[in-house]
C-alpha cells in the first residue's frame, strides 16, 4: 500500500480514480447483492432518491442563508416532518438527530429534561435484555442507571420481571418493537400500562420500523417517544457506516422538550421557530443532516400510503419464508411466526462449527453474511433480515448456500472454519490488531 | 411497487411454505385496536418521472451559491469540489455499505477509513484519529466527555468565542451528563481554571475568525492538569496554521465539512476526534486497525471494539454507532485529488481572497473591529449594516452573517468569509455594490 | 489442567496465593479459555480499595470485555504492569501472571474460597452446564 496523500506531493487524477475504484471493488454494497444483516435494514436504496439529494437546490446552500432563500428547503423539511407524524402518531418530530443512537440520546435527554422540570427524582431507565447496546449506552450517557429486564421463553418482555422492577424511580422503559429477536411484543400494551402507572414513559427504539409501516402506529400501541433510522426503513443508503439521520417523534406532553428550531409554516412562508425555553437545546449544528432528508423524503413520495403497506407485508413475507425454509436445517430458539427478521443458532452445528464460520463462508457464496453473535439472548445467534426488496429467488438461493454450509460443516468442517477463500483477503487477525495496534500509515 | 420483487404467484408459494393463510395473518400479533383500518393520510405515490419534476421546483424554491454571491461561514463553507469526489463516493459498492463489521467483504472501506485516520493525524499533528463522529459540534461535545472520563474531573470551560452552534450542542450534552460548563472569556482564563477542571475548549480560528495564540493558553491548561481541547470548524485552516501538536492540543474536534462535501444546507458532512495517543483507549467511535490474513497477508479491521456500545452497553463512554463515514470517504478522496501541496495552494487562496475583501471593506469605511489575524473570515463593523445586508441581499449577495442577534455586543457587526469560491472579480463586484448603496 | 494446589480459588475464577497478609491475584486457566485472547487488562490502582466478589478491574478480549472480581477484600499494594503490556500473558500462562496484590481486611475471607480439589469438581459443573 502506498499513502496518496503525502507531503509536498500532488498526485495526478488518474492515480487517485484507480487507487479509489480498485477499493470499492473490495467492498460489497446492497446493489452487489443480498444483505441480510440482521436489525440493520438493508433494503434496496432507489436511484431517484440520489438524483433528487444532488440537485443543486438542496446541495448548493448554506444553513445560514436568510431564510427567504432557503423556502424549498424548509418546505421539505416541513413535509418530511408532516409523513413521519402521520406514520407514528405523534404530534411532533425533530429531524434534528444525525443517526438512530444520536436519536436515542436526544430522547433520554427530553424524558430527563421532563423530570428535571416536575421536580421528580428518577434515576433508572429499563432496558429489556434484547436491546441494541446503544441502549443502555444511551442511557448510561444521561447519568441513569440502566436496568436489565428479562425476556421470557416466547422471546418477549419477561411481564412479571417487569413488574419486579418498575418504580417509581423509573423514568422510562427502552422498547425495540419488533425486538431483535424479530419478535412483537405481543404483550406491548400491557408492557406500556405497566411502565405508564408508575408515572414513566416507553421510549421506541424505530430501529425495526420498518415492519409496521402502514400496519400500526407505535403511538397507538402506548410508545410516548421514539426515533426512526431513516437509513433503514426509509431506504437513505447506509454510506458504509454512515450518515444515517435519526429524527424523534413525541406526543404533545413531551413536544416542549424538542431540540430547536422546529420548522412552522406562518401564511405561505417557512420559518426556523427557536421559541420554548423547556427545549433541550441542539443536538447537532444547524438541522441535521439536510441531505439525508431529501433521500427520505422522495422515497415517501415515490411509494404512497399503499406502497408503505406493502414494504411491511413484504419484508414479513420474505422474513417468514425464509425462517419456515432454514429452520428445517438450523436451530431456531423461538418457534413462532416473525415480524421482519428472525434468529437462528449454532447450536446443534457438526464439528464445532460456529456463527462465525458460517458467516464466513456465506461470503464465498456471494452473500453478506448476516448480523451474528447478536441479541446476547441468544447462544451463537445468526439474525438475518431480508427485506421486502428480496425476491423469492433471491432467498431460495440464500437458504440453498446456508443448506450447503451446513453440509460442508458435517462432511468437510475444515473449508468452512478457514472461510473465507474466495475474498481479497482471508480471515484477518482480529487479536493482532487490537493487541499491536496500528491505526495510522507511517513512512 | 417498483421497489419490491415479489409478484402475486410468489407470494402464494411462499405463503404455502410458511403455512400460512394470507399475508394479514403474518401481522396477528399487532393489537387490534391499534391496527390501521384506513389508509395513511399521505401524498399519493408519483411516477418518477413527476416525482424528479417535483423535486427539482422544490430545489429551484432554493437560491443555491449559483445564483447567490455567499461570502458566508461561520461553521460551513463555500468551498470547490473536484468531480473525483462525487465519483468515488457514487460508487455503490461504498455508499451502498453497512458498518464494515465483516472485514474479509469490506476491504474498500476499511482501507480508505485508515488512509483517512493517517490523513486527519497528518493534518493535526496528532498520533490517532477515528473513523468519524456526526459534525463538528457533536465531535467537540464527545471530547469533552473523553475529556471528563480521562481527567475524572467534572468541570469544563468552554471559550465564549467557540462556534455558537458549537456552544449550543456542548450545552445539551453537559446538561444530560451532568457537568459543570462554564462559558469565559479566554483573557480570563487564568482566574477560571482550576484543579477541579478537566478541560478547556478553544477554537482554531476562533468563531470570529480570529487565530488565537494557543501556545500561550496550552501553558495556563497544562499548569492545571486540565486538557487543552482544540475546534477546528474550517478544516482548511489546518493546511494554513501550524500543526496543532505545535500548540500542544491534547484533542482536536473538528469538522471536515471544507473538505469535498457539499453545503447541504449543514449536512452530511462529517465531523472527527484526534487525540494523543495516550488517550486512544477514551476515544470514541470506530477505529480501524491493520492486521494481517491467516497467510499473512496485509489487510484492515475494526479495532478496540470492546470500547463500543454493542460490546461495553452500559459501560460505553458513547453511544456512536453510525457516524458519517460517507462524508470521510469524500474528505479522504478529496486530500488525495488536491494533493499535501495543492490543498496550502487552496489555504494560501482563501488568506489571499480575504486579505483582498478585508482591504476593500476598510476602503469602504468598515472597520475591523478584533484587529487581530485571520484565516478566510473576519468581522466587520459600520453603523446601519443591517439593512445594508439586505440592500445587498435583492442584488444576489449574501453579505455575511450579522452577529447582533447572537451577540447583542457586537452591534452593527457581520462575519464575512472568502473562500477560494469568492474570486477577486466577486469581491470587485460585492465593490461596486456597495459604492452604489453609499 | 488441574489447578495449582498452592493457590485458593473463588467461584469467579480468580485464583489467590496467600504470602503472609498480602493475597497475590489472577485469573484461572478455565476464566483465560472462556475469555478467548486477552487484548487488554485495565490494571486497579494502587491504594485502591477492593471488596469481596466485587469487580476490581477489566480484562478485554475482541469481542467482550469482562470484570475481574477481587476474591477477597482489602487494598490494593501493587499491580503487574508486565501484563499490561503482554495481556497475552493472561492466556499464556494464568498461573504465572497475577494481576494485582491485595492486602487483606479480612483473613477470615479466606474460608470462603476453595481449594484446588474443590475448584477442579467445581469447573467440571460449570462445563457439564455448558
Amino acid at each position: 500500500m502506498k499513502l496518496l496523500f503525502e507531503k509536498g506531493r500532488n498526485l495526478a487524477e488518474p492515480v487517485v480514480i484507480r487507487h479509489y475504484t480498485a477499493l470499492s471493488r473490495l467492498n460489497f454494497g446492497v446493489d452487489n447483492g443480498f444483505y441480510p444483516l440482521g436489525s440493520c435494514t438493508m433494503k434496496y436504496n432507489p436511484k431517484v432518491c440520489e438524483e433528487a439529494a444532488k440537485l443543486d437546490g438542496f446541495t448548493q446552500i448554506h444553513p445560514l442563508q436568510p431564510l427567504e432563500t432557503v423556502q424549498g428547503a424548509l418546505q421539505l423539511m416541513y413535509e418530511l416532518e408532516r409523513m413521519l407524524k402521520e406514520i407514528c402518531g405523534f404530534s411532533r418530530f425533530s429531524l434534528q438527530p444525525a443517526a438512530g443512537a444520536h436519536g436515542e440520546l436526544t430522547g433520554i435527554m427530553m424524558i430527563q429534561a421532563y423530570f428535571k422540570k416536575k421536580a421528580q427524582k428518577r434515576t433508572k431507565v429499563l432496558v429489556p435484555d434484547s436491546a441494541h447496546g446503544t441502549n443502555p449506552a444511551s442511557v448510561s450517557m444521561c447519568g441513569f442507571e440502566s436496568i436489565k429486564v428479562k425476556s421470557n421463553s416466547r422471546g418477549n418482555i419477561d411481564l412479571d420481571d417487569l413488574k419486579e422492577k418498575v418504580d417509581e424511580e423509573v423514568a422510562a422503559i427502552m422498547i425495540t418493537n419488533p425486538n431483535t429477536l424479530g419478535l412483537f411484543e405481543k404483550d406491548i400494551t400491557e408492557v406500556c400500562e405497566i411502565v405508564h402507572k408508575k408515572g414513566g414513559f416507553v421510549y421506541g427504539d424505530g430501529a425495526n420500523m420498518n415492519a409496521l409501516l402502514g400496519k400500526c402506529k407505535p403511538a397507538d400501541l402506548g410508545i410516548d417517544i421514539m426515533h426512526l433510522n431513516l437509513h433503514k426503513t426509509f431506504s437513505t443508503p447506509h454510506g458504509g457506516g454512515g450518515p444515517g439521520s435519526g429524527p424523534v417523534g413525541a406526543i404533545e406532553k413531551l413536544v416542549p422538550f424538542l431540540p430547536r428550531p422546529l420548522v412552522e409554516k406562518r401564511g405561505q412562508s417557512y420559518e426556523f421557530d427557536y421559541s420554548g425555553e423547556d427545549s433541550i437545546g441542539k443536538v447537532r449544528s444547524f438541522y441535521g443532516n439536510f441531505g439525508v432528508m431529501v433521500k427520505a423524503y422522495t422515497y415517501l413520495k415515490a411509494i404512497g400510503p399503499d406502497g408503505l403497506e406493502e414494504i411491511a407485508e413484504n419484508a414479513v413475507l420474505n422474513a417468514n419464508y425464509l425462517q419456515s425454509k432454514l429452520q428445517k436445517h438450523y436451530h431456531l430458539p423461538f418457534k413462532r411466526r416473525c415480524m421482519h427478521e428472525f434468529v437462528i443458532s449454532d447450536r446443534h452445528m457438526p464439528n464445532n462449527v460456529t456463527a462465525n464460520d458460517i458467516a464466513k463462508r456465506l461470503m464465498d457464496y456471494g452473500f453478506h453474511p448476516p448480523t451474528v453473535y447478536f441479541p446476547l439472548i441468544v447462544k451463537g445467534a445468526i439474525m438475518i433480515e431480508p427485506t421486502e426488496s428480496e425476491s423469492k429467488e433471491t432467498l431460495d438461493r440464500f437458504a440453498d448456500a446456508m443448506v450447503k454450509i451446513k453440509e460442508e460443516a458435517e462432511r468437510n468442517a475444515e473449508v468452512v472454519r478457514e472461510a473465507p477463500h474466495k475474498m481479497p483477503v482471508k480471515r484477518l487477525d482480529a487479536v493482532k490488531a487490537a493487541r499491536e495496534l496500528n491505526l495510522r500509515w507511517k513512512q | 411497487m417498483r421497489f419490491i420483487a415479489n409478484n402475486d404467484a410468489n407470494k402464494k408459494e411462499m405463503l404455502k411454505e410458511i403455512g400460512a393463510k394470507s399475508i394479514k395473518d403474518l401481522f396477528v400479533d399487532i393489537p387490534k385496536q391499534a391496527l390501521i383500518e384506513n389508509s395513511l393520510a399521505l401524498p399519493n405515490s408519483l411516477s418518477e418521472k413527476d416525482l424528479r419534476k417535483q423535486l427539482e421546483s422544490l430545489g429551484q424554491k432554493n437560491k443555491t451559491n449559483r445564483q447567490l454571491s455567499l461570502f458566508l461561514g461561520g461553521g460551513c463553507y463555500n468551498h470547490f469540489i473536484p468531480a473525483t469526489v462525487p465519483a468515488i463516493t457514487g460508487r455503490s459498492e461504498f455508499y451502498t455499505a453497512y458498518t464494515p463489521y465483516q472485514a474479509e467483504t469490506s476491504q474498500g472501506i476499511l482501507q480508505a477509513i485508515y488512509e483517512w485516520q493517517t490523513m486527519i493525524c497528518m493534518l493535526t499533528g496528532l498520533d490517532a484519529a477515528n473513523a468519524s463522529i456526526y459534525d463538528g459540534a457533536t465531535a467537540t461535545a464527545e471530547a469533552i466527555i473523553m475529556a471528563k472520563n480521562i481527567k475524572g474531573k467534572n468541570k469544563v470551560l468552554v471559550a465564549k468565542s467557540l462556534n455558537p452552534e458549537y456552544l449550543e450542542v456542548a450545552k445539551t450534552y453537559a446538561k444530560a451528563n451532568g457537568l459543570e460548563l462554564k462559558e469565559i472569556e479566554l483573557a480570563e482564563l487564568e482566574r477560571e481554571i482550576d484543579e477541579k477542571t478537566a478541560c478547556l475548549i478553544v477554537q482554531q480560528p476562533n468563531f470570529f475568525g480570529c487565530i488565537e495564540n494557543l501556545k500561550e493558553i496550552e501553558k495556563k491548561v497544562h499548569a492545571k492538569n486540565a486538557l487543552l481541547i482544540v475546534a477546528v470548524a474550517e478544516a482548511l485552516s489546518l493546511a494554513f496554521l501550524p500543526l496543532l501538536k505545535m500548540a500542544d492540543a491534547d484533542i482536536v474536534s473538528a469538522d471536515v465539512q471544507s473538505f469535498g462535501n457539499s453545503m447541504s444546507f449543514g449536512g452530511p458532512a462529517a465531523g472527527v476526534i484526534a487525540c494523543k495517543q495516550q488517550y486512544v483507549r477514551q476515544l470514541p467511535g470506530r477505529l480501524v486497525g491493520k492486521t494481517v490474513d491467516s497467510d499473512g497477508k496485509q489487510g484492515f479491521i475494526l479495532t478496540l471494539q470492546a470500547r463500543e456500545q454493542h460490546i461495553r452497553r452500559e459501560k460505553a463512554s458513547s453511544n456512536i454507532c453510525t457516524n458519517q463515514a460517507l462524508g470521510a470517504l469524500a474528505a479522504t478522496v478529496y486530500l488525495a485529488t488536491v494533493g499535501e501541496k495543492g490543498l496550502k495552494e487552496i489555504a494560501e487562496e482563501n488568506h489571499g481572497n480575504a486579505l483582498y475583501l478585508a482591504g476593500m471593506l476598510r476602503e469602504k469605511g468598515f472597520s475591523l473591529p478584533f484587529g487581530k489575524s485571520f484565516f478566510n473570515e473576519f468581522v466587520v463593523k459600520k453603523p446601519g449594516i443591517k439593512e445594508l445586508h439586505k440592500k445587498l441581499l435583492s442584488k444576489g449577495i449574501v453579505f455575511g452573517l450579522l452577529l447582533e442577534d447572537r451577540f447583542p455586543k457586537l452591534k452593527d457587526c457581520a462575519l464575512v468569509t472568502a473562500t477560494e469560491m469568492n474570486s477577486r472579480e466577486e469581491i470587485d463586484k460585492l465593490a461596486a455594490a456597495l459604492e452604489e448603496e453609499k | 489442567m488441574a489447578s495449582p494446589s498452592d493457590k485458593k480459588y473463588s467461584k469467579e475464577h480468580e485464583w489467590c496465593k496467600i504470602e503472609g497478609d498480602i493475597a497475590v491475584v489472577g485469573i484461572t486457566d478455565y476464566a483465560q479459555k472462556s475469555l478467548t485472547d486477552v487484548v487488554f487488562i485495565e490494571l486497579p490502582k494502587v491504594g485502591q480499595k477492593v471488596e469481596r466478589c466485587k469487580p476490581m478491574c477489566s480484562v478485554e478480549s475482541v469481542k467482550s470485555v469482562s470484570d475481574v472480581f477481587a476474591p477477597v477484600s482489602g487494598e490494593i499494594v501493587e499491580v503487574n504492569t508486565k501484563i499490561e503490556e503482554k495481556p497475552e500473558m493472561l492466556n499464556k500462562d494464568p498461573y504465572n501472571s497475577w494481576i494485582a496484590k491485595i492486602k487483606l481486611s479480612n483473613k477470615d475471607e479466606l474460608n470462603e474460597l476453595m481449594d484446588s480439589k474443590q475448584y477442579d469438581a467445581f469447573v467440571e459443573d460449570e462445563e457439564k452446564k455448558d
